[in-house]
């Protein structure tokens, strides 16, 4: 294998030098096989097309336009996000911030609203004449907001619903920091703000990094909200081109560059995150943080916490109820949505389990072997977060249909898609687990007579169960809103909420989307409860 | 700690194992509105697996193996009872998927031959055209083809329109009254409309009716047009609905759309709305009549109860539904449209061949090359 040739022979550090694992190694190549089958369609679809087509569609100044506009806006959120979500994280994980937990669950919650929702959201209340205007009006006579639509609509947009990615990785690694490094600054003269910037920034990059990139490529393939403000990025010339014309071939294309944009960021990330080690050696005992008593800054902090609560989660939970209410008054007929949601929770809570199991291996061969193979592995799995939901599930469709028939619109092939879809959303996290996990931990269990099965469930699994809880959490609630793969490859008749939503709101019923979305919410706070006992610090 | 993770788990191989029960008939999960109501597909057998015993010899003989299976590019909010309706009197069980019109097409020939879909059930003429040109449709019989108007089916008979929409101007009547209203859609080229319309080049009634003006004047005449159009700078919307709403409110004085948009929003919001749809006095190519049609696909698996259940839709029943629930213009039955609707007779519609729609890539090339796609 590769892998073999790049290794450089076993030598005094067997856990990190030596290469994987056979049976890792082939869960690997046949997992990187699986994840990669949306590109290879798009590389045969690409092909039908023949080269003066391509270059037609490629030098279009349209697609340049849309092309730099996806790269501006993703670099911009990834920016905007990491500012939201780093203080976040740590007032609610490191301080005596009043009510911590609840202000984490409100701080988490506007990841459930679908993109498309939040679009909605946005134009209705804050677009030239929506509600925000509304109000100015009756107080100051404003007549008209400027322009919501274009590049600070999609920003604002794309911000409000995907800071908490990086929030959430951000607060497992500032749980699964060794207090014994931050004491130690603190005893060898560092005040609590240098301890921080100097120390714990530094080890948080690769979390912040992790999360930044879920942040990026999620922007880059975003569709739903992106369209609604007006803005004209890639994904919306790639639907263009599907749905006007049914032209796959040229849908390809462009798919395959915005292929080629999330490998330039990967790239990007893995030279920022790289050689460096974010363990400690030392003995880990792991015991309590200590807590900053944030004192006259409680005041500022509270703000700030409110602040994006109002705009993330009470503004879109206000819209919604504004919908409802105005239908409800009007007559609508509101109908029951117990069996979707029943099937929303299932299908997510198969979906977080699938994507976790998957993302342990992968994130070991990652973290612990690095080589050829565990970077090609690594990068593959990102491809399907990349691309828009709608191109991923036709490439499954095709090979679905074809080659795959008795499991064709089964939950199994759903739940493929989603591991697809959203594997990188788990990986993450349970990356950065892993690194902050001295792998000498593990060769001392390895020492002390353990086999390798034994040392993974009774020393990594559980020193890194806050990551694999976290990884699970954002996969539960990511996939209660997905819907593209829902749509084209569940099970003929297995509707969801996000389906319902769509389905209402897209015909202009919107008190009849509302219902769906708030329950949707309701649901995903409440799956957030065991993810916050799982990681509740002893 | 220990014994939550391990309930967790113990919680997941559950999930799991029901996951395998389920896969096998996941049509029991099915969720049409009224079924919604039965809460736990797990926890109680389906009523609807069992319908009464006349009704399934009969749909036995018809069906063979699993249910009628629709692709619909309608949603189900719109289609859902209708489907229903049909199920309860034919006793056949009815599979459906909903999605964008486009997007199920794309999903029909990506599954080429392997497609379970028995029927495709599209928003606009352009889609099913588009499909029947890729060989995917097959011929209806006559008798069908012939319940709705020549001018609304397809000329090879490979599918028929089921309900009609009209393309109009929604217009703020705060901002605008009637007379303001030019006498050809082609007049709001005027320099006196810069920076007050609004329309969605995306969506796919706006491409068909470009579609209808290049078929109808030329390509000379829907490019002028497109420009004079855009020299206005409209404001560009991603769908039907967010036109009117910014209507509504203001952000805009007028918009194309097609007609049920508003008289939804008028339900939705208790009855007044500082809005109102236009209609071009003469027979304007802007009061184009697009049709939301089926087809049988060449790969159907059930061919009789597919023809079925488009006759079913061809009825009065069902096109009764339509014409009070949804707004739209019934086809057939000569069922009447509902009062709040402006009559198919009293519009005086252009003459148009629906089929000229499909050609939808030289309008896609059109609209791409004047930078508004």
């Amino acid at each position: 294998m590769i892998g073999d040739l790049l290794n450089p022979p076993r030598g005094a550090r067997p856990s990190q030098q030596a290469g994987p694992p056979r049976s890792l190694r082939l869960i690997g190549v046949v997992l990187a096989a699986l994840l990669a089958l949306p590109l290879l369609y798009l590389l045969l679809r690409a092909a039908e097309m023949g080269p003066s087509d391509l270059a037609a569609i490629l030098l279009r100044p349209r697609t340049v336009d849309a092309l730099w506009n996806s790269v501006r806006l993703a670099a911009a959120t990834t920016l905007t996000t990491t500012l939201i979500a780093v203080p976040a994280a740590w007032l609610t994980t490191r301080t005596d911030l009043p009510a911590r937990r609840l202000w984490l669950i409100l701080l988490v919650l506007p990841l459930v609203f679908p993109s498309f929702v939040g679009g909605y959201v946005v134009v209705s209340a804050l677009g030239p004449r929506g509600m925000m205007q509304g109000w100015l009006e009756t107080l100051f006579g404003i007549q008209r907001l400027p322009e919501i639509y274009g590049f600070p609509g999609a920003l604002l947009t794309m911000t409000l619903f995907t800071y908490p990615y990086t929030l959430l990785s951000v607060r497992a690694a500032l749980q699964g920091l060794d207090p014994a490094l931050e004491e130690s600054a603190r005893s060898l003269g560092l005040t609590a703000w240098q301890s921080f910037f100097r120390l714990t920034m530094p080890l948080l990059r690769p979390a912040i990094v992790a999360g930044g990139l879920l942040v990026a490529l999620y922007t880059l393939s975003d569709f739903g909200a992106v369209s609604l403000l007006q803005y004209d990025a890639l994904p919306r010339v790639i639907l263009v081109q599907l749905t006007a014309s049914l032209n796959r071939g040229g849908a390809a294309i462009l798919s395959l560059l915005l292929a080629i944009v999330t490998l330039i960021v990967l790239i990007f990330e893995a030279r920022s995150a790289a050689r460096t080690r974010y363990y400690s050696v030392g003995s880990g005992a792991k015991r309590r943080h200590s807590r900053v008593a944030l004192g006259k800054w409680r005041g500022i902090a509270l703000t700030f916490c409110a602040t994006v609560v109002g705009w993330a989660l009470v503004m879109p939970l206000a819209v919604l109820l504004f919908w409802l209410i105005r239908g409800l008054r009007a007559g609508e007929p509101m109908r029951a949505l117990w069996s979707l949601t029943a099937n929303s929770l299932y299908a997510s809570g198969l979906a977080a389990l699938a994507t976790t199991l998957v993302a342990l291996p992968i994130a070991f061969l990652v973290v612990r072997y690095p080589s050829l193979l565990s970077r090609v592995v690594g990068r593959v799995a990102y491809m399907g977060y990349g691309l828009p939901g709608i191109v991923v599930a036709l490439a499954l469709i095709s090979f679905g249909a074809t080659y795959a028939t008795p499991l064709y619109q089964t939950l199994v092939m759903l739940v493929f898609a989603y591991v697809v879809r959203f594997l990188p959303q788990a990986l993450g996290t349970v990356e950065s687990a892993l690194q902050q996990l001295s792998p000498r931990v593990e060769d001392a269990a390895r020492s002390l007579g353990y086999g390798p099965l034994q040392v993974l469930g009774r020393v990594t699994l559980p020193l890194a169960r806050n990551g694999i809880a976290s990884a699970a959490a954002l996969i539960f609630l990511t996939t209660m809103k997905e819907l593209p793969a829902t749509l084209f490859l569940s099970p003929l008749g297995f509707r969801t909420l996000a389906t319902r939503i769509w389905d209402t709101t897209s015909e202009g019923f919107f008190a009849q989307g509302a219902a769906p979305a708030l329950v949707l919410v309701f649901f995903s706070a409440f799956s957030l409860l065991p993810i916050l006992v799982a990681t509740r610090e002893r | 700690m220990r014994y939550i993770i391990r309930t967790a788990l113990l919680l997941t191989l559950m999930l799991l194992a029901v996951a395998c029960g389920q896969s096998q008939n996941a049509s029991t999960s099915d969720d049409s509105p009224t079924v919604a109501a039965e809460a736990d597909p797990e926890a109680q057998p389906d009523p609807e697996a069992q319908p009464d015993p006349e009704a399934e010899g009969a749909s036995d003989e018809i069906m063979g193996e699993g249910g009628l299976v629709i692709y619909s590019g309608r949603s189900e909010t719109l289609v859902g009872p209708v489907i229903e309706m049909f199920e309860e009197e034919s006793g056949i069980d009815v599979q459906v998927r909903y999605g964008e019109t486009a997007e199920m097409a794309a999903t029909i020939l990506e599954e080429g031959q392997n497609s379970p879909a028995d029927i495709y059930y599209g928003q606009d003429a352009g889609a099913l055209g588009a499909l029947a040109n890729e060989g995917r449709l097959t011929v209806l019989p006559t008798d069908l083809l012939e319940s709705v108007e020549a001018r609304f089916r397809s000329q090879e008979g490979e599918w028929v329109g089921v309900t009609g929409r009209a393309r109009v101007v929604v217009y703020n009547t705060e901002a605008l009254s009637e007379a303001d209203m030019p006498a050809s859609i082609l007049d709001f080229t005027d320099p006196r409309w810069a920076g007050k319309l609004g329309w969605a080049p995306t969506n796919g009634s706006f491409q068909a009716f470009v579609t209808a003006l290049r078929a109808s004047l030329g390509e000379e005449a829907a490019r002028e047009w497109l420009e004079g159009i855009q020299a206005n700078q409209p404001k560009v919307y991603s769908n039907n609905s967010a036109i009117v709403d910014a209507v509504v409110s203001g952000e805009i004085e007028a918009g194309f759309v097609n007609h049920y948009y508003l008289l939804r929003l008028l339900k939705e919001s208790g009855g007044e709305l500082p809005a109102a749809n236009y209609y071009f006095p003469t027979a304007d190519i802007g009061n184009l009549i697009n049709v939301a049609g089926v087809g049988i696909l060449d790969t159907a698996r059930h061919q009789e109860a597919a023809e079925q259940f488009v006759r079913f839709l061809l009825s009065e029943e069902a096109q009764r539904y339509f014409a009070n629930e949804t707004d739209e213009y019934p086809l057939a039955a000569a069922v009447p449209t509902a009062s709040d609707v402006v009559p198919l007779a009293d519009i005086p519609t252009p003459e148009i061949d629906l089929n000229k729609l499909q050609d939808l890539d030289g309008t896609l090339e059109l609209l791409l090359e004047l930078g508004i796609l």
